[in-house]
């Protein structure tokens, strides 16, 4: 890690408005290759916020670095104004210890593009194992939710099921009902539905459209499909060679594009479908 | 020379009472290396490097080792640092120690064999390092290791002869001292060999079918 001036970042956010999400002159390489060069993107709370852009483009570094399953080179983040990556010690931020990643990172659950179930447990023990053994709850209690949870996303009547009995779209919506059991207030969807079949894409675009209706949840996807990106979106980040070339909400980035590569990527992903 | 049954019947109370101690034996060093392994394999993947180069450093010594060997240290050697182990204690510190090195190979195994998707789901419902392990990864890494840990059940039963150089009275250490009384060995020895092939057969066979049960009752 270099060494960096941390006197610049404030030890919380502080005001009215603070994001429910910062990234704050954020880095992140892998030795020689940076993939993200000094990200700053705020996320409101209850704000959908949607990634899209070439392969390769650090999209889901984005995502992985706010679930700390990647540690980031330079700058902080900052989750419901505390900081994620860092903690204050005699004044100052420093790097956060395990504890403290730990409390700040219960904001945030995740879904994965492979869905990532837990292959020894039935649905609905997938969707209790974080309630039950990390939030301490009682396993009836957990139970109760979970099924709720199942039901909301239609997977109530495939609650005993194990995940290999499951179809990729099935999988994936016990996936979205497991990580919101443990009530985040941020959501991150990395291209979940890239490995399902075309004919189960809207079963899981469905599940996430009724998030979005509910308000409450602030939500970082990254999304390959342009039309649902466009439809449910407050606002579209387009990013190139690891910094958001160019945002707006989805009228203006898909309908009037101002970044010669913006335009770029989109005529060709036009073009493909 | 001709096979004399009536010697066999006369041996057998002494030969079972033998493959009881065998059985123990064989039972009392897979118990220390079923847990021992685990405990050298998790010691492998700590943050801490010197913990995880020793550790590594042992167990490779471990494998490269003749048990004999072993077995010999423990219980003449200890005695000059003051440590003095009963035969028994001895063996089943040096067979229980022997295989727990093989063991953790096939925990390892068994744990680089689940994916990494499976820690990163853990890290997104929050789960501790301790809890991922217990919940997550021990479970799926059991089902695949269930057909190597079978393997060195049987492995550490067909050892434990060894321990009859040290004195333990086990069936080799029996069938050698009813030999060496009579001057025959043809029928001690054979009884040894039926008595572990009566023992090793049924249980290879069983660990085949535990191994698919487990796997079902995982919905795997
Ligand atoms: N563990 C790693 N080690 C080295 N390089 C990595 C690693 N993970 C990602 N990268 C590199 O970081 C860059 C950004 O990767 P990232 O996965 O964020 O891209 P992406 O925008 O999600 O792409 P895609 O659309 O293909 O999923 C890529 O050049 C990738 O090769
Ligand atoms: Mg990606």
């Amino acid at each position: 890690m270099t060494t960096e001036d941390m006197s610049q970042y404030p030890l919380r956010l502080e005001g009215d408005n603070i994001p429910m999400v910062r990234f704050a002159n954020v880095r992140k390489s892998y030795g020689a290759l940076t993939v993200l060069d000094h990200l700053n993107l705020d996320i409101d709370m209850g704000e959908m916020v949607t990634i899209i852009g070439p392969s390769g483009s650090g999209k889901t570094t984005v995502l992985r670095m706010l679930m700390t399953l990647e540690t980031i080179n330079g700058g902080v983040i900052y989750v419901d104004g505390e900081p994620l990556t860092h903690m204050e010690k005699n004044g100052v931020l420093v790097p956060a210890n395990p504890a403290h990643i730990r409390r700040i990172r219960s904001k945030i659950g995740m879904c994965f593009q492979h869905f990532n179930l837990f292959p020894h447990m039935t649905a609905l023990q997938n969707c209790m194992e974080g309630p039950v053994q990390v939030l301490g709850m009682s396993k009836k209690e957990a139970e109760e939710r979970s099924l709720e949870l199942l039901d909301m996303v239609g997977m109530a009547d495939k609650a005993n099921q194990y995940p290999s009995r499951l179809s990729g779209g099935q999988q994936q919506r016990v996936a979205i009902a497991r990580a919101l059991a443990m009530r985040p207030k941020v959501m991150l969807f990395d291209e979940v539905t890239s490995a399902l079949d075309p004919e189960v894409i809207g079963e899981v675009t469905n599940v996430i459209r009724k998030l979005v209706d509910a308000h409450s949840l602030t939500m970082l996807m990254v999304t390959h499909q342009m039309g649902f990106a466009r439809d449910i979106s407050d606002r579209v980040c387009f990013f190139h060679s690891g910094v958001i070339a160019e945002q707006g909400s989805p009228a203006e980035l898909f309908g009037n594009p101002q970044n010669e590569r913006t335009k770029q990527f989109l005529n060709a992903v036009l073009e493909s479908n | 020379m001709e096979w004399r049954w009536s010697w066999v019947w006369e041996l057998l109370p002494q030969f079972i009472d033998a493959t009881g101690k065998t059985l123990l034996a064989a039972g009392g060093g897979y118990l220390i290396a079923v847990v021992l392994g685990l405990v050298l394999t998790l010691a492998q993947r700590t943050p801490w490097r010197p913990v995880t180069v020793v550790v590594r450093e042992l167990v490779e010594f471990i494998r490269s080792t003749p048990l004999l060997l072993q077995v010999f240290f423990v219980f003449y050697v200890g005695p000059q640092f003051g440590i003095n182990l009963s035969p028994w204690t001895s063996g089943l510190i040096a067979i229980g120690v022997h295989y727990a090195a093989y063991l953790s190979e096939v925990y390892r195994g068994g744990i680089e064999n689940v994916p990494k998707g499976q820690w990163e789901a853990a890290t997104a419902i929050n789960m501790s390092t301790v809890q991922t392990y217990r919940r997550l990864i021990i479970p799926q890494a059991l089902p695949p290791a269930i057909a190597g840990m079978g393997n060195y059940l049987v492995g550490i039963f067909k050892d434990t002869p060894m321990l009859s150089v040290i004195g333990v009275a086990e069936l080799m250490h029996t069938a050698n001292s009813v030999g060496a009384l009579s001057y025959r060995y043809l029928e001690p020895y054979t009884m040894v060999g039926v008595l572990f092939l009566a023992i090793s057969l049924p249980t290879a066979f069983f660990i085949a079918r535990f191994e698919k049960w487990v796997r079902r009752k995982m919905g795997m």
